[in-house]
């Protein structure tokens, strides 16, 4: 899949962030490897710290992402019940690199969630590993780094950024 | 209602086995004003672990009751906490979160100053006297009160506190404990989280030392661990909750999760149990087999009056909080780990921190949730008068999930806030 260019990328991200908007997280799940990672550092963190050294937010193997859909899926995720509403902006969308496998991507986001008659804001960078080596575009890495100093006063990740 | 309101604030009566807690506590803005000055103002604060500052000139620089700290390692190794302020004019000296400096210079009219706050210069000395490098009004302030035990360390703002040694009191005996899992001593590992509640901070208070909440407000969390562990059960079996006098208060259990040092879990398969069974064996040599069970084996929620929370559960987690609002605070969480950790270790440890722990985890965003929603209830205030944290009252030894911690709490911040006798309350728990 050589051939990929920044508009295929665009339309994955979009579509990605569609799906987290609409709560189908089990969808959204299937948009990642088996050896996928995702991971918010602490905002006092180098952008390529490494969650076996340094405390993150979250720091998400394959297996335990699916543990998250799980979880945000039952109405005893308490923080997620009811759903809050998001909507995410996903901008300046590059291609930073390529080998046979996969692509490096890096782009803004802006997501909006709303709870109880609260709105808070979460923005920075994402950073994507996307394996180009299956059918179609898939997730092998997300790092989202948070442009915000910690999280105040949004004060936690309770949805998928 | 203010502050010196008639109302009481708790009413106690061991005979019938009530403890209550009125709701106004949590939202009336002169009993937060008044917080300022009878609790945060009089106490130990937690500022910060020596292992942050492991070099001479390294700094941070925190808020801690709303004042801004230089915390510092001087040239000669000594830890300094300073008020980062500029005796000249007042600007804040040192505007980075972190780093390490040979001095510090306040941008404003240029005053430079050492890191144990000594003026070292300041342009156009020649109109100032020829002593007035040497006058100690030109340095940067010390805080009133500045102290540490076992590497945390603490401020405080009345000159006339008691040592820290005798303010932590029977809260000691469970430090030593958590710093006996190893004797290489412990580190704060990089990364802080940082976030806020939209709620009062003695919610956090509560939640921290609550064992009652666990099994409901954690539901998915403990779904989940049930995957890592097979369901295994051998890690529970109960335990106390503990009044440590002082507002101080401890829960001390057995959980089934995984404890780095040092109770292995299936999920961390065969070399995890390996290095788990070293790291016991090593505890018992060095404190034998009943303390190495206490260390290895027990959590502990150790809650040291106002606002700093140990945690030795899955992870070790040191936590401070202060309110900003009556419904608003701001928390600092960080992860502590022995120095001598093995990288397998290291890396299960933060695993495991996070799948509970901080707002991002499985549990804590249903905490803040939780406590958020207390707070939206408290709008019910003036009708609704009353919380009731009696269970567990008058037992000989109260479970950890009974409410004892929260008597501990309540009483001490009850005794600094009235200090006078107070018409209505028929008495204090003891």
């Amino acid at each position: 899949m050589n051939a990929v260019n920044r508009s295929d990328v665009e339309d994955f991200l979009f579509a990605e962030a569609d799906l987290l908007d609409q709560w189908r997280l089990p969808e959204w799940l299937t948009l990642f490897t088996e050896d996928a990672k995702y991971e918010v550092p602490c905002t006092d963190l180098a952008p390529d710290a490494s969650p076996d050294t340094s405390l993150f937010y979250i720091a998400d193997d394959r297996v335990r992402l699916g543990e998250r859909v799980k979880r945000l899926m039952k109405r005893t995720a308490h923080a997620e019940f009811p759903h809050s509403r998001t909507s995410r902006i996903v901008g300046n969308v590059r291609i930073r690199g390529r080998t046979e496998r996969e692509i490096d991507v890096s782009c803004v986001f802006q997501t909006l969630r709303t709870k109880d008659g609260t709105t808070d804001l979460y923005f920075g960078t994402s950073n994507y590993k996307l394996a180009t080596d299956g059918e179609g575009l898939k997730i092998r890495e997300k790092r989202c780094l948070l442009g915000s100093e910690g999280l105040r006063p949004s004060g936690r990740i309770s949805i998928v950024l | 209602m203010d502050a010196n309101s008639a109302e009481p604030a708790l009413l106690v009566d061991p005979a019938q086995r009530i403890f209550k807690v009125a709701r106004r506590n949590f939202v009336d803005h002169d009993i937060f004003e008044a917080e300022k000055a009878r609790i945060f103002d009089r106490c130990w604060l937690y500022l910060g672990h020596s292992s942050e500052l492991p070099k001479p000139g390294d700094f941070i620089t925190r808020t801690v009751a709303g004042r801004n700290i230089l915390f510092t390692r001087d040239v000669k190794g000594r830890l300094r906490a300073l008020m980062n302020t500029c005796p000249h004019r007042g600007a804040q000296v040192c505007r980075e979160r972190k780093g390490n400096a040979k001095s510090f210079q306040c941008f404003y009219h240029g005053w430079t100053f050492s890191a144990d706050g000594k003026l070292r210069g300041q342009p156009g000395e020649e109109s100032y006297p020829d002593d007035f490098k040497s006058r100690s009004t030109s340095n940067m302030q010390p805080v009133p009160r500045y102290e540490s035990y076992r590497d945390f360390n603490f401020v405080s703002f009345d000159p006339n506190i008691v040592s820290l040694e005798q303010y932590l009191g029977n809260a000691k005996e469970y430090l030593d404990v958590i710093c006996g899992q190893t004797d290489a001593g412990m580190s704060i590992v990089a990364g802080s989280q940082e976030y806020s509640i939209r709620a009062n901070w003695k919610l956090l208070t509560e939640n921290s030392i609550d064992g009652y909440h666990a099994v409901t407000t954690h539901a998915s969390y403990f779904d989940i661990l049930m995957n890592t562990t097979d369901n295994m059960s051998s890690g529970t079996g109960g335990g106390f909750g503990y009044d440590l006098g002082g507002g101080h208060a401890v829960l001390e259990y057995g959980a089934p999760w995984g404890r780095p040092v040092a109770q292995w879990i299936p999920g961390w398969g065969e070399p995890g149990k390996a290095e788990i069974a070293r790291l016991y064996d090593k505890l018992v040599a060095q404190h034998g087999k009943d303390r190495a069970d206490r260390i290895a084996l027990k959590n502990r929620n150790l809650f040291i009056f106002p606002n700093l929370v140990v945690n030795d559960i899955m992870a070790l987690t040191v936590r401070t909080y202060f309110p900003m609002a009556p419904d608003y605070m701001v928390i600092n969480a960080w992860a502590l780990a022995p120095n001598d950790e093995t990288t397998w270790a290291r890396k299960y440890r933060l695993n495991n921190f996070l799948e509970f722990l901080g707002p991002g985890g499985f549990a804590t965003p249903d905490d803040a949730e939780a406590l958020e929603h207390c707070q939206r209830g408290f709008k019910n205030s003036k009708e609704a008068l009353w919380n009731d944290i009696s269970k567990g009252m008058g037992k000989e030894n109260p479970s950890h999930n009974d409410e004892l911690q929260m008597r501990a709490f309540w009483t001490q911040w009850n005794r600094l806030m009235f200090p006078g006798p107070v018409p209505n309350i028929k008495d204090v728990a003891a």
